[in-house]
């Protein structure tokens, strides 16, 4: 019974493909929406957690002045230095290193090629504060980050653009008019969560940057990793009284620093992300909506098309039940044409816009279910309403009509 | 089912439609008895009654007063459902108008009251194929009713109405809209399911050449039965 009524369905969708098509782009529409922008969101947050594993977990940055995010900021503002690292080390617990950094964008340079790098000071904590993988060599030794020796690290794009094969361990790599023996190099981390590529890096012992590079002491950046997530915001309060401490700032008056949790920045940007999926969905609601009230209204086009053969049916003994059943899965029947459109249709964009936005392409298959889920949900609630009219007309009204 | 209860019994049975001063009376106190295995012709001017009277035998409509009894059942507190099971399982129709579904083909039309009974498919298509020998279609099952004649069609709807061995064949105009040489056909079918299955047969016409085929004549006149007369089998 059930079986002869999809077939039946099944047909009288074929009889009226056009039709049919148009009624249901409500439902391709919302349920490809929603699936192309749950999938595309899928890949974009797993990508934003990747970020958060690459930029190094659990840390804060320590900047001088009240800055918003980002480079810039105010020059005028008391950097940091060797002291306040010190400080920080000393007086704070559950960490796992405290890391300065001072950095500028120069040439480096290796016999006939060159490559824009970013060259930064820092100490020894700063690979683990940044979870850098070593893949050659090591880092630099006590003696010579107290000295200020000329050794560096490289990241793996100089590796790559620099060296093209060659083994960089032990050459001299020229950096302006200063040169440094590459003691180690790192393995790739790829693109920053904002962008960068932050393999093109050489690393210097920071009292080597000072002197051979800046020309100052000042320190940009504190990084601090911390042991446990749950102690962030502790370590965020204890480094803030430090820092005071040591800058003389007076009860009352506003930090001249900032700290920064940067898994709450990625938090903020993956947040957007839900609210920009949140708004989607709700135009995709929107969308389901049209398209059920545009399978209500196909369907009372039916039945009232479908009038005598109503009737012939009633006269011959189908019960109310058994002919509401026939329109309901019907219903049902082109409701589930449409989601399965719909579901590939969005599959099809969002491989599309992952290709192009450079994101994962994760189908979720518990989404495409709930779609199709919900594509039947929708058929039996606006085919209801057609199909208990169908069952109620009268049979004698019913066969008089041409 | 009792065997005492006549088929079909009205009693006082009135049938108006409308309101107020819109009030048509359609029936105005119809007392009449069926028994099983008659062959009837209803026949009347049209408005006289007679197609209400069909449609209450048929368990289509209901008396808006008096009593109707189907096989001892009174229909007239029953539900449309209920009327729907009666039908399904005592009344084969066949209309003027043939009324077969056009996009399905011969053997899917007599298969549908099966359908709707829950009978499995093979026994089904079984009896379908049976129900189509019978009128004399054998080898048109997959033609649809676009591809054959009138007369064809009609034969489809016979099929269709006795598929379900019904006790009674309500049969409104069977050959309207024939010529008279496929309204003979037809009417020689009818009159043998008659004969040889005990086919209680009623059937509206208003030919007497067609009613010539029954054994009994009820003319209608104005809502009432004007005349009630038996006939001696042909």
């Amino acid at each position: 019974m059930l079986w002869e009524t999809v077939k039946l369905a099944m047909s009288s969708i074929r009889r009226n493909v056009l039709r049919s098509v148009l009624t249901l782009l409500g439902i391709v529409i919302g349920v490809g929406a929603v699936i192309a922008m749950v999938t595309l969101g899928n890949g974009a947050s797993s990508k934003v957690q990747e970020n958060l594993a690459k930029l190094g977990s659990n840390m804060l940055i320590v900047r001088p002045g009240q800055t918003t995010f980002g480079p810039g900021g105010s020059t005028d503002a008391r950097s940091f230095d060797e002291r306040d690292v010190a400080a920080l080390k000393n007086d704070l617990s559950g960490i796992r290193g405290v890391a300065p950094t001072a950095q500028k964008q120069m040439k480096a340079v290796f016999g006939a090629l060159n490559y824009d790098a970013s060259v930064t000071g820092t100490n020894t904590d700063w690979f683990t504060v940044q979870d850098w993988v070593l893949e050659d060599g090591r880092v630099f030794s006590d003696s010579e980050l107290r000295a200020g020796a000329s050794v560096c690290v490289i990241g793996a794009t100089i590796t790559r653009e620099l060296f093209a094969g060659q083994d960089p361990i032990g050459e001299r790599l020229r950096i302006g008019n200063f040169s440094c023996e590459v003691i180690g190099r790192m393995a790739a981390k790829g693109q920053s969560a904002f962008g960068s590529d932050q393999d093109a890096i050489v690393v210097l012992p920071l009292r080597t940057y000072h002197r051979r590079i800046a020309g100052n002491t000042r320190i940009g950046a504190i990084s601090i990793s911390v042991t446990e997530a749950a102690a962030i915001p502790r370590v965020q309060r204890d480094a803030e009284d430090v820092l005071r401490e040591r800058r003389r700032i007076m009860p009352g008056d506003e930090d001249d620093f900032t700290i920064r949790d940067l898994t709450q920045i990625l938090a903020t940007m993956a947040s957007t992300t839900a609210i920009l999926t949140g708004l989607l969905g709700a135009v995709a609601a929107v969308s389901l909506l049209v398209g059920g009230i545009g399978i209500m209204n196909i369907m009372l086009v039916s039945v009232t098309e479908r009038t005598r053969e109503i009737g012939i049916r009633l006269a011959i003994g189908a019960l109310e039940r058994q002919v509401l059943t026939q329109f309901l899965v019907e219903a049902v029947v082109l409701a589930l044409f449409g989601g399965v459109l719909g579901i590939a249709i969005g599959l099809g964009l969002a491989a599309a816009g992952a290709a192009v936005m450079d994101v994962p392409f994760n189908a979720d298959l518990k989404v495409i279910a709930l779609a199709f889920a919900v594509s039947a949900l929708i058929g039996v609630i606006f085919g209801f309403f057609p199909a208990r009219r169908a069952a109620r007309l009268d049979p004698i009204e019913a066969l008089r009509r041409e | 089912m009792s065997g005492e209860a006549p088929l079909v019994s009205f009693t006082g049975v009135t049938r108006f439609y409308g309101e107020g001063g819109g009030l048509v009376r359609a029936l105005a106190g119809v007392d009449l008895t069926i028994n099983r295995g008659e062959f009837i012709a209803i026949m009347g001017p049209s408005g006289s009654g007679k197609s209400t009277a069909m449609n209450i035998i048929g368990c289509l409509d209901r008396p808006s007063s008096g009593s109707f009894t189907l096989l001892g059942v009174e229909v007239n507190h029953l539900s449309q459902d209920q009327r729907a099971l009666l039908r399904r399982n005592f009344v084969g129709f066949v209309f003027q108008g043939f009324n077969l579904l056009n996009r399905t083909t011969a053997i899917e039309n007599v298969e549908l009251p099966l359908i709707y009974r829950g009978m499995g498919r093979r026994e089904r298509r079984e009896r379908a194929r049976e129900a189509l020998h019978r009128v004399g279609l054998q080898g048109r099952e997959h033609h649809t009713p676009g591809e054959l004649s009138g007369g064809q069609q009609q034969r489809v709807a016979i099929a269709r109405a006795i598929v379900t061995d019904p006790l009674l064949l309500l049969a409104d105009e069977p050959t309207g809209n024939l010529d008279s040489q496929r309204s003979l056909e037809i009417m020689e079918l009818i009159a043998r399911l008659n004969e040889e299955r005990g086919i209680t047969v009623v059937m509206v016409t208003h030919e007497p050449g067609m009613a010539g085929f029954a054994h009994r004549i009820i003319r209608f006149v104005d809502g009432r039965i004007a005349s009630d007369e038996q006939r001696a089998a042909a």
